[in-house]
This record gives C-alpha cells, sequence and structure tokens, in this order.
C-alpha cells in the first residue's frame, strides 16, 4: 500500500508563497494527473513529494509515514524529469542500473535486471549507448527503464513527454499507462498539456496559482468544471464564455438574447449576475433568428471529420463545432442554439460553478 | 562567429601592430636573443661570441646541480598541484552546495590571484617566520620543529604552500564554473537513486568536471614551473643549500648572479620547450574536450 497523503501543504520561497495550502489523497495504484497552467506550483508539489524540496508548512505521508524529513532515497519514490536528467558519462545500461549499483546489488543480478528491464521497453539494442547518442524517444524511455527497475512504490513524472514532437508524444503516453496497468504504483503526472490530463488520469487535479481548483475523473471536471478557470482549461477546442443576468428561465445577455437553464437553477439563483461556459462541441447552428441569439460568422477551420466556426458576438468572438455544413457567410449572422442542459452556470463574482442544490443550503446560510 | 572584413589593409594592419609590437618586443626578441646566447659562448678575453652548438646544452645535462634543480621543480610542481587543485576543489564544492556564507567567501577566494607572486612570498614569510607568530609558539613548544632556513623540506613546504595558495583562487573559478555547469536535475536525479552527497559527489560530479579537472591540472603545472619564480626569490632566495632552486630560480641565478649567460639561455630554452610542450597537450586536449551530448 502507498497511498499520499498531502495535508495543507504550503511551499514558500523566502516571503514568496508559491504553494498556498494544498490538500490531497491519493489512493494506492491510482494514476493522478496534476494538471496545471506553468507557473502554477505544479512542479514545486511533486519536488514535494519526492523529497528535492522542503515543506514549508503542512505534511505529506506515503503510505502512512509522515516523509517531511525523511531525504528522498527513504521515501520509496521514482522520478521521470523533463529533460530526462540521464547521466551523460554512463552508458543506458549504466544509467538504468545506477540506482541498484547504489544500493548494493550484485553486479550478475543487477545486469540481469537491467537486460529485463530494457527489454521491456525497448532498449536491448541500445545498452552500450551513451544518452547522447539516442533520440529523444530513447532518451525517454531510459528514463522509464531507470524509475520502472527500482521497483518504487510511487512513480512521479514531471512533464516527461513535453520534449517529444506530437506523435511520438502520444505513443510514450500509451506506453506510460500500460505500464501502469502492469506495475500499477501508485503515480502522480505533471503536465501543462489537457489533453495528455484527461486521457491519461484516473483522476485530475487542476491547479491555478498555487491553489487547487477542482479534483476529479477527467469526466466530472469535463461536465462540470467548478470554476471558470478549470472550464476554460480543461476542453480542446475551448470553452466560450459570454456573461449576463439570471432571469426566470434563462440568462439575459446585454443586447437582449436569452440562453435557457434548467427550471432548478434559474430559480436558485434568480437576479445574479453569471457568466456562462459554452462548449463548441454542445452548440448548434440555426438560421438567424432562431436560436438562442444571433452571431455573425468570421471564418471556419477544418478539422477533418467536423469544422470548428468562428463568430462575432458583441465584442466577443465564439465558437461553435459543427460536423454538417451548416449555410454560413462571412459576415452574415447565424442562430446559435443552446440547449439549457448543457449550459455552464459560473458566479460572475468569484466564477465558482453555480449549482442547483446549492438553493436548499442557501436559506440557512442567509440566517 | 562573424567576421570582420576591412577593405583596407592599412587600417588592419595598422590596428594589429601595437599587439604584434608587444609580442615581438617582449617575447620573439627576448626569444631570439636567448637562442643566440644558448648556441654561443662568450670568449673569455672579449671579443664576441663564438658558435659551439649543442655545447651548452650538453654542458647542463651533465650538471647534477642541474638534474638536482630539475627534481626540485618537479617536487615542487606535483606539491604545489595537488595542493592547490585539491583545496580549490573541496572549496568549489562547499560553493556550489551553497553551504552557509558561501557568497562572503566566494568573493574572498577571488582576491589572491590578484595579488604579485612576490607580495605572496612576502607575505607567507612573515607567516613562516620561525622566530615570530604562531611558528614562533611552535618552536617554543618542539624546538626545532620548524626551521625553513636551515631544513630543506621545511623550506620546500614553506613555498609549495605559499605557491599553491596563490593559484587556488584561480582553479576555484574553473572548477565552480564547472560544477555550476552541470545540471541540479542530475544530481537529483541521483538523489532520487538513492546516492547520498559523496556518492552523487564521486559518480556524477566529479567524472562531469573531468575536462576541467585536466585543464586546470595543466595550467597548474605549467605555471609552476614559470610564475614560482617570485615566491622563490622572495621566501628563500633557492635555499638552503639549493632546496628550493627550482629551474626558473636556477636560469635567474646562474645567469645574472653566476654571468654564466649562455648556461641560463641554454636552461630557458629547455624550460620554454618544456612549457610549450605542456600547452600544446593542453591545446590538443581542449580541442577533443569530451563532449559527452
Ligand atoms: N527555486 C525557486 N526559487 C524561487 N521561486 C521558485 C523556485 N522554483 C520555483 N519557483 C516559483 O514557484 C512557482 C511555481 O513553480 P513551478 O512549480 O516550477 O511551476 P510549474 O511546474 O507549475 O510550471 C513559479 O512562480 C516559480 O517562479
Ligand atoms: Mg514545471
Amino acid at each position: 500500500m502507498a497511498n499520499i497523503s498531502i495535508s495543507d501543504v504550503r511551499k514558500s520561497y523566502g516571503k514568496d508563497e508559491v504553494v498556498h495550502g494544498v490538500n490531497l489523497e491519493i489512493a494506492n495504484g491510482e494514476f493522478i494527473v496534476i494538471l496545471g497552467p506553468s507557473g502554477c506550483g505544479k512542479s514545486t508539489l511533486l519536488r514535494m513529494i519526492a523529497g528535492l524540496e522542503s515543506i514549508s508548512a503542512g505534511q505529506i505521508a506515503i503510505a502512512g509515514t509522515v516523509v517531511n524529513d525523511l531525504e528522498p532515497r527513504e521515501r520509496g519514490c521514482a522520478m521521470v524529469f523533463q529533460n530526462y536528467a540521464l547521466y551523460p558519462h554512463m552508458t543506458v545500461a549504466e544509467n538504468i542500473g545506477y540506482a541498484l549499483k547504489v544500493s548494493g546489488m550484485a553486479k550478475a543480478e543487477r545486469l540481469e535486471k537491467v537486460r529485463v528491464v530494457a527489454a521491456s521497453v525497448g532498449l536491448s539494442e541500445f545498452l552500450d549507448r551513451r544518452p547522447g547518442q539516442l533520440s529523444g524517444g530513447q532518451r525517454q524511455r531510459v528514463a522509464m527503464a531507470r524509475a520502472i527497475i527500482r521497483e518504487p512504490r510511487v512513480f512521479l513524472f514531471d512533464e516527461p513527454l513535453s520534449n517529444l514532437d506530437a506523435k511520438l508524444r502520444v505513443q510514450m503516453r500509451h506506453e506510460i499507462r500500460r505500464i501502469h496497468n502492469r506495475i500499477k504504483a501508485t503515480s502522480v503526472f505533471v503536465t501543462h498539456d489537457q489533453q495528455e490530463g484527461m486521457t491519461l488520469a484516473d483522476r485530475l487535479v487542476v491547479m491555478n496559482k498555487g491553489n487547487i481548483e477542482q479534483v476529479g475523473t477527467p469526466e466530472e471536471i469535463y461536465h462540470s468544471p467548478a470554476s471558470v478557470y478549470v472550464g476554460g482549461f480543461i476542453g480542446s477546442p475551448a470553452m466560450n464564455f459570454l456573461s449576463g443576468q439570471i432571469v426566470a428561465g434563462g440568462v439575459m445577455l446585454a443586447n437582449g438574447g436569452k440562453i435557457p437553464l434548467p427550471q432548478a437553477l434559474a430559480v436558485a439563483h434568480n437576479g445574479s449576475l453569471a457568466q456562462i461556459g459554452l462548449r463548441p462541441e454542445e452548440l448548434t447552428l440555426v438560421p438567424a433568428g432562431k436560436g438562442a441569439f444571433d452571431a455573425t460568422f468570421e471564418f471556419s477551420e477544418e478539422l477533418g471529420p467536423s469544422r470548428l466556426y468562428h463568430f462575432q458576438f458583441e465584442d466577443l468572438t465564439l465558437s461553435v463545432l459543427s460536423a454538417d455544413k451548416p449555410p454560413v457567410e462571412q459576415g452574415k449572422p447565424m442562430g446559435i442554439r443552446v440547449e439549457a442542459g448543457s449550459v455552464h452556470l459560473f458566479a460572475a463574482d468569484t466564477g465558482k460553478r453555480l449549482r442547483a442544490r446549492e438553493a436548499v443550503a442557501q436559506p440557512e446560510l442567509v440566517v | 562567429m562573424k567576421r570582420a572584413v576591412f577593405k583596407n589593409n592599412w587600417v588592419a594592419a595598422l590596428m594589429v601592430a601595437p599587439q604584434l609590437l608587444i609580442i615581438f618586443v617582449f617575447f620573439y626578441w627576448p626569444t631570439s636573443q636567448a637562442m643566440y646566447w644558448a648556441f654561443t659562448l662568450e670568449q673569455p678575453w672579449g671579443g664576441g661570441n663564438t658558435w659551439v652548438g649543442f655545447d651548452n646544452f650538453a654542458a647542463i645535462l651533465f650538471d647534477d646541480l642541474y638534474w638536482y634543480s630539475v627534481q626540485v621543480s618537479v617536487v615542487y610542481a606535483i606539491g604545489a598541484t595537488v595542493l592547490s587543485v585539491g583545496m580549490a576543489l573541496i572549496l568549489a564544492v562547499f560553493v556550489d552546495r551553497q553551504l552557509r556564507g558561501f557568497k562572503a567567501y566566494k568573493i574572498g577566494m577571488i582576491w589572491p590571484y590578484a595579488i604579485a607572486a612576490p607580495a605572496v612570498g612576502l607575505a607567507f614569510r612573515f607567516i613562516f617566520n620561525p622566530g615570530a607568530g604562531i611558528m614562533l609558539y611552535l618552536n617554543d613548544a618542539f624546538p626545532g620543529a620548524w626551521d625553513p632556513n636551515g631544513n630543506g623540506t621545511h623550506a620546500m613546504i614553506m613555498v609549495i604552500v605559499a605557491g599553491a595558495w596563490k593559484q587556488i583562487a584561480y582553479n576555484f573559478i574553473f572548477f565552480l564554473a564547472g560544477l555550476q555547469s552541470i545540471p541540479r536535475s542530475l544530481l537529483e536525479a541521483g538523489a532520487m537513486d538513492g546516492a547520498r552527497v559523496l556518492r552523487r559527489m564521486r559518480d556524477i560530479q566529479l567524472p562531469l568536471l573531468a575536462p576541467t579537472f585536466f585543464f586546470v591540472l595543466v595550467i597548474n603545472i605549467t605555471d609552476s614551473f614559470t610564475d614560482s619564480f617570485g615566491i622563490v626569490d622572495t621566501m628563500t632566495g633557492g635555499g638552503p643549500a639549493r632546496a628550493t632552486n627550482l629551474m626558473v630560480y636556477k636560469i635567474f641565478n646562474d645567469g645574472f648572479q653566476g654571468l654564466d649567460y649562455s648556461g641560463a639561455a641554454a636552461q630557458s630554452i629547455i624550460l620554454m620547450f618544456l612549457v610549450v610542450a605542456l600547452t600544446v597537450v593542453q591545446f590538443r586536449y581542449i580541442e577533443r574536450k569530451v563532449h559527452y551530448t
């Protein structure tokens, strides 16, 4: 069992706090992806788990043992670094076997293990090469093998795929998932690529400026983002945002257009100012005047199975994903139909998601 | 690299002239003079020099005193180099690990290199004075424990320490730069792989520092053959009993004290070839410097 328990963990560099009280429970064998833009503190959090950064406040426990004051080697974690961090003066075999050598394993046994692990990631022919003589993908495999061979309780990945080209990245992503399914070590994977996060994770942790915005399965996060930030970050093409005021039955936009809302949601927040998140794939194009509002068509992007249509709506841009070929014309308005069930509603001031069931809780809070 | 092209060759010539002049006046001319003296001998009763071929060199090579000086120089070179390279490496590792107070002594470390060798020699003469300061306490407690004026070994230790001290700063800068060019993530990977500080140093930092190490080693040996003059001159004058009569000091001694210009010139030619050889080794090595990536 190697669950990870992160409680109110903070990190400061001098006076700057870059991780502000993170709480997270990671179950044994789970594949967690920490997702967030560059500079949001993902690596810092990961490195605190690894023991490469001290923990300024709070507690991290691995398998029930508080590791705050343990050295990296005492924590049972293996890490794959963004730039691979392979030892340039050692051969592939020496790189992979270094941890075993340090631990004092007999040479014959060590070489045998290196051979087996190298074979499992397809590196058998390269054992005598130096990292400098390998391609990016091969280096990535060496880094993986170096982590696997230690049979760690916890696998940590810091953007391990970001230096690879697009095709190789997908291929390695599948390989990482395959390896995880095989060895089932608890894994924490850091990335800024939402697609990577969505596809790899059992559970996603979305971070923003040193805080966790939302934790959930990729599906939960896609279907009910907890904030404007998460909604905008997850999903490709990106979510559209409009603002308006909630009235009976919907949201009134500034120009008079009205977007329908489920009854319970509209009642619960009647009168509040709101931001509306609309996923391009959940909107439909209809003739002008027949939708929730009209927008002016600008241009479209061909994606193969579908097209992304871009519109100008007031001073905002808006996109709609469609597999049909609607009769759009540049500079001419189109109607945009919105299903009540597909609207993501967020409070205009806090950016937090507005939910129907909060209506029950609210009267009590008012008292 | 971008190449500047001068349309007018005269401008180019004018610009390199000062540098060429300096090199000529302070290198080629003295060297040619030394060559002249080395292959000639002044006639006993005046009347110009006569060509003697390699006689001056033969005389040196059959002179036990010369070989003793070579031996002493080698001891000095090894001693000073090992001491200064070793100390510089240790200090650079400390600074690299950013141990407490590293900023202060990072600056302090660089100063000694700016001090001229004779000044270093003078300063260390005070420090190692057997009749004053801490050495006096030592001699009071254990009479005769420190006697650089009479004991050749003590004198050699003294010049080695002074020479090494002066050289540490230079080595330190190279080692620190070398250590800092090793990506932090390599050491972190080592830490994740279970290696402790010393193990990481041995397995990761030192191997990656090898090119720097070799460079510094050659520079130090070269330097110990030439730059040691000022230190020996101010501290021991080559004594006692020629115990610190390094090759470079012997040249000065034979030439300007003994007035044996031809013998001194021949010795300086030999020393020059030694230094040139070391420099060639160094350049060849730097050209083929180990590139891992
Ligand atoms: N050693 C450090 N000293 C000072 N600030 C740091 C240091 N490391 C990271 N930071 C800051 O902490 C924040 C989070 O960094 P990081 O965890 O690397 O972000 P991410 O991995 O999400 O891109 C950044 O604003 C960064 O500038
Ligand atoms: Mg990062």
